[in-house]
Formats: structure tokens, sequence, C-alpha cells
């Protein structure tokens, strides 16, 4: 896969109007976003994630570093060709930024404009594009006539006005309901799948990096300290900041109020295994307890599928027929030895 | 009282012409102090450290410029560009020199109205207009304008009004107009009935006013 767009050694520091210190946004990322894929950038609010998404498309210039699109080293050619790129590179953003002034049909037109498209060609292109997201009826409306998910759909509309290869979204799904976001999580899924569109997904909902992304980097006070593909990092997140965010998307495992309750109905350890899209999965885990002969009652847990691939954990209360502790240490054992990730819940 | 309605009968024809007078110095005021306050007063949005085209140098010398001539009282005001009114209008009296005078001194008042008017549209428009590649002159003239124009219109009324009050100090330069019919017909000959009807020749105009700036408004900003 080739590079759509290089971050190479990318920082950008603010000095601060008011007391003039020096705020780190972004500090030595050096990413790559891989042509056709949808890239989640997950992070806390003021993790640096909204500055790397403008460095992208250079409405902010980095203060050290290169940026580099469709080939294009955006930081080494002047302001007017900078111009230029950005209408290969799509926005949407999360307050959607329609101009009330514009119709529907203004909004999604205005970049057409910009580019000097003739009337009769914006026209048809104006049309096509409500069409593919669903509000060609409401051509003539103008925003505030529209709910939040209509709103979205216009910014996607008119982002993909000029026929961009790249498209960003800066948080494009965070003012909107859970059902609302799915809807425009699949529309930007589409858009990724059926023209192509390699897609940059900036976000602080992990479930909306499970929903769209192929591949997520973490990023933490300024610095993308994670990144890989996303059914990996769900099953085997490596940074304290990644598993933090996959706790909260996925819910199979115990949180510590959960353990306290179950601990008072099952006295037997708690066991938690990781289960992944291996097969015969089931088996070695099975086999595992049967040759431990230690029994094991399911008492927490849930399997799902990230990326169309299975996914999930289970808790088990593990015990001995005669309540000694060393075929349970046989059971974990063994487990692990048939290469099952496991952990037992720590007693309070 | 000596003064009868008679007296402004006798001076109807003098009533119309100041009628005009004030009609056509506030009209050729408002446009021509509208369009160069525009034109400043996107200078002075534009260079605003961060904002389009910052430049903390333009946006001082532009801020500083603006504030030595607003606070200057318009009666002094006029008086002290006679020497710039003779080399423009080719007069320091009458109607042209005043309509001179006022289209000056608005112009730096709209400038404040139209910077402050800009500032409040929403700066995520500008982003999303920046993104499309636009240049950052035509986001100033077809995003921003477009976006505050509800807001910019009702500033140009309230401009317009202060342009009524502007005219009629120009009695002083023998401006012509309603204020000059009502000092030197009215008060100076304590003929009441002169000044109570300049003045509601000018609550007129100034509704007429309003009324127009209200409805072009409400029809922009479709509420």
């Amino acid at each position: 896969m080739t590079a759509l767009v290089e971050l190479r050694g990318v920082s950008k520091h603010y000095r601060r109007a008011d007391t003039g210190e020096t705020v780190v946004a972004v500090e030595d990322v050096s990413l790559d976003v891989h042509r056709g894929e949808v890239l989640g950038v997950i992070g806390y609010s003021g993790a640096g994630k909204s500055t790397l998404v403008r460095l992208v498309n250079a409405l902010e210039l980095p203060s050290s570093g290169s940026v580099t699109v469709g080939g294009q080293e955006l930081t080494a050619i002047p302001e007017r060709d900078r111009r230029l790129a950005r209408r290969k590179i799509g926005m949407i953003f999360q307050q959607f930024n329609l101009f009330r002034s514009r119709t529907i049909a203004g909004n999604v037109a205005y970049p057409l404009k910009v580019a000097g498209v003739p009337k009769e060609e914006r026209d048809r292109r104006v049309a096509e594009l409500l069409d593919f997201v669903g509000l060609l009826d409401r051509a003539h409306a103008y925003p505030e006539q529209l709910s939040g998910g209509q709103k979205q759909r216009v910014g996607i509309a008119r982002a993909l006005a000029s026929n961009p290869e790249l498209l960003l979204a800066d948080e494009a799904t965070s003012a909107l309901d859970p059902e609302t976001t799915s809807e425009v999580l699949a529309l930007l899924r589409r858009v990724n799948r059926e023209l192509g569109v390699t897609i940059i997904v900036i976000t602080h909902e992990m479930d909306a990096v499970r929903q769209i992304a192929d591949r997520v980097a973490v990023m933490e006070n300024g610095r993308v300290v994670e990144v890989g593909d996303v059914y990996d990092l769900f099953s085997s997140p490596a940074t304290g900041a990644a598993r933090r965010f996959v706790r909260t998307a996925l819910h199979d495992r115990p949180s510590p109020e959960t353990l306290v309750r179950l601990r008072e109905r099952h006295p037997g350890r708690l066991v938690t295994v990781q289960i992944t899209d291996e097969a015969g999965l089931q088996n070695r885990i099975d086999q595992a307890f049967r040759t431990a002969g230690v029994t094991a009652e399911l008492v927490y847990g849930g399997v799902g599928e990230i990326r169309e691939r299975r996914i999930g954990s289970l808790t088990y209360e593990v015990a001995a027929p005669d309540g000694s502790s060393a075929p349970v240490d046989q059971a974990i054992a063994a487990l692990r030895a048939a290469g099952v990730t496991t952990d037992e819940e720590a007693r309070a | 009282m000596n003064s009868t309605f008679q007296s402004v009968v006798d001076t109807f024809d003098v009533f119309l012409a100041a009628v005009r007078d004030t009609l056509v110095m506030s009209i050729v005021s408002l446009v021509i102090a509208g369009v160069i306050g525009l034109a400043l007063g996107l200078a002075l949005y534009a260079t605003r450290p961060g904002n389009l085209l910052g430049s903390r140098t333009a946006y001082t010398i532009l801020n500083v410029v603006v504030n030595l001539v607003r606070p200057i009282p318009f009666v002094i005001f006029l008086a002290a560009i006679a020497p710039l009114s003779r080399v423009v209008v080719q007069t320091t009296i009458g109607v042209p020199a005043v309509t001179f005078a006022i289209s000056l001194a608005a112009s730096f008042a709209v400038s404040r109205i139209v910077e402050q008017n800009l500032l409040a549209v929403d700066p995520g428009v500008v982003e999303a207009a920046r993104a499309s590649g636009a240049h950052p002159l035509s986001i100033l003239l077809t995003v921003l304008i477009p976006e505050g124009l509800g807001p910019l219109i009702l500033g140009y009324t309230f401009i317009y009004i202060g342009i009524v009050d502007m005219t009629a100090q120009g009695a002083l330069v023998g401006g012509g107009g309603l204020g000059e019919y009502a000092i030197t017909y009215g008060s100076q000959r304590y003929d009441w009935w002169i000044v109570y009807v300049s003045v509601a020749a000018i609550v007129v105009i100034v509704q007429l006013g309003q009324f127009i700036g209200n409805r072009l408004a409400r029809a922009t900003l479709r509420r």
C-alpha cells in the first residue's frame, strides 16, 4: 500500500498570547496514511488531534517537520499552491460549519465555485452529490431547517464536491446522537468503499473507531503513542491510553464495581480469557479446564466482532472439586500454554 | 406665543427644499460611507492578528487611525476638515461640504460596525471556506459579508440615523436641510411651529429608514 499522507517529525507549538508560554499541541509525529484506508485518530480533548488534522490540509503549518499529501510536500510550497492542494482534500466538522446564508445546494456548490467549475456542470454535480447523501429533495432548504444528521450529510456532500482523494473528519459525529452517529459513519464507510476516498477520522469515541476505522492512531499529549490495525489494537492494546479507550468500547470485561458484585456471588477464583478469531479457541479453553480437572462456570463476558472478526472476553469462576488451589494454577498455566491470553482478576 | 401654523405654510417651499436636502445629504453620505466603511471594516477584521490576513502592524495602524478620528465631535470635525473639503468638493459650505464631511466621519463609524459584525460570524464557516481552498479575499466577499448580512443591515440602519443627526449639525456651515430650516426660520425667530414641523419631518425620515432596515434584515435572516 502506498502512503497518501506522510507526516515526518511534525511538531506544532503555539505561544499563548496572554501568558507568553509555549503550548505543545503536536510533538514529533511521524505517521503514514495509506491510500484507500480509513484511519481513526483517537485521543482525549487536548491530545492534539484537531491540530494534527489541520496540519494535514495545511490550515496550520507545523513548527517543524514535513507534511506530504499525494506526493506534494505542503510544507515546502507557497500558500497559493497550498490553496490548490486543499481543493483535493475535503473536510467535515463537529459543528458542520454550513453557510447559513446559502441553501443546501448553495453549500455543496461552494467548493465548485471556488474551483471555477462552470454553472451547468456545477448544478449537475450538486444534484449527484445530494442524491448520494440522500438529500436531493432538500436542495432548496436552508441549513437551519435540517436536523443534525442531515446537516452533517450536507457537510459530507460539500466536502466531496471537488472529488477529493482525502477526507478529513474532525469529530464529525461528536454532536450527534448514537443512532445518527451510526448513520453518518455508515455514509462515510460508503464514501470510502464506493468512491475510494481515503478518510482520516478524528474522534474521542472508540465506538466510532470500531465502526469505521481500518487502522487506529492513539494520541496522548501531542504524540502518537500507538498505531495499528483496528482489530489488533482492540485485541492487544499496548499502551495504557489504548487500553483505556478499548475499555470504553468493549464492555465484556468486568469493571471494578462489577467485580465486587461478582465476588459476592462467586467465591472461587475469577479468570478472564480473551476471545480472538483463532480457529479452535473454544476447544483449547475447554481442554485446558478438563485436563486440570477444574470446574469452570461462565460468570461474565461477551463476544462481538470488529471488521468482521470475532473479538471478546469471557470471565469464568474456576474451582477444583476439593477446593484446593493447585489445579486452578494448573488450568491457568495450561490456557497460557495453549496460547490463550488469560488474566486472573485480582482479589480486592 | 406669536407663532401660528401660518408661518409653516408661508415657508412651505423652503421646508420642501430642506426635506430634499436632508434626504440627499443622508442618502449620499450613507452610500459613500457605506462603501468606504465596509472596505475599512473588512481590513480591520482581516488584519486582526490570527485572522485571514492577520498582521499586527497593519491592524495597529488601522486601529489607531480609526480611534483618532472617531471621538472628534462632528461639529468640530466639520470645521476642521474645511481645507480638505475645499480641495475635494471645491467648497466649504452648503450641501456638498456637509455631505463630504458626513461621508468621511461616518466611514470610520461604519468600519467599527462592520468589524464587530464580522467578528460575530462563526469562525467555523471561515475555516470551512479555507478548507475548500478559497482565497482570503474571496472569503471576505463571498462568505463573511453574506453570513453577516442581517446584522450588517441593522448596523447600517443605526448609522443612517446618526447620519440624519449629522445633517442637522450641517446648519453650522449653511448646510441646508431640516436642521438649518429649524434654526434659521424656527428657533432664531421664536417660531416654534417651524421647529416642531421640522422635528416631525426628521422623525418620519428616521422611522422610514428604520422600517426599511428592519424589513431588509428580517428578509436576510429569514425570521
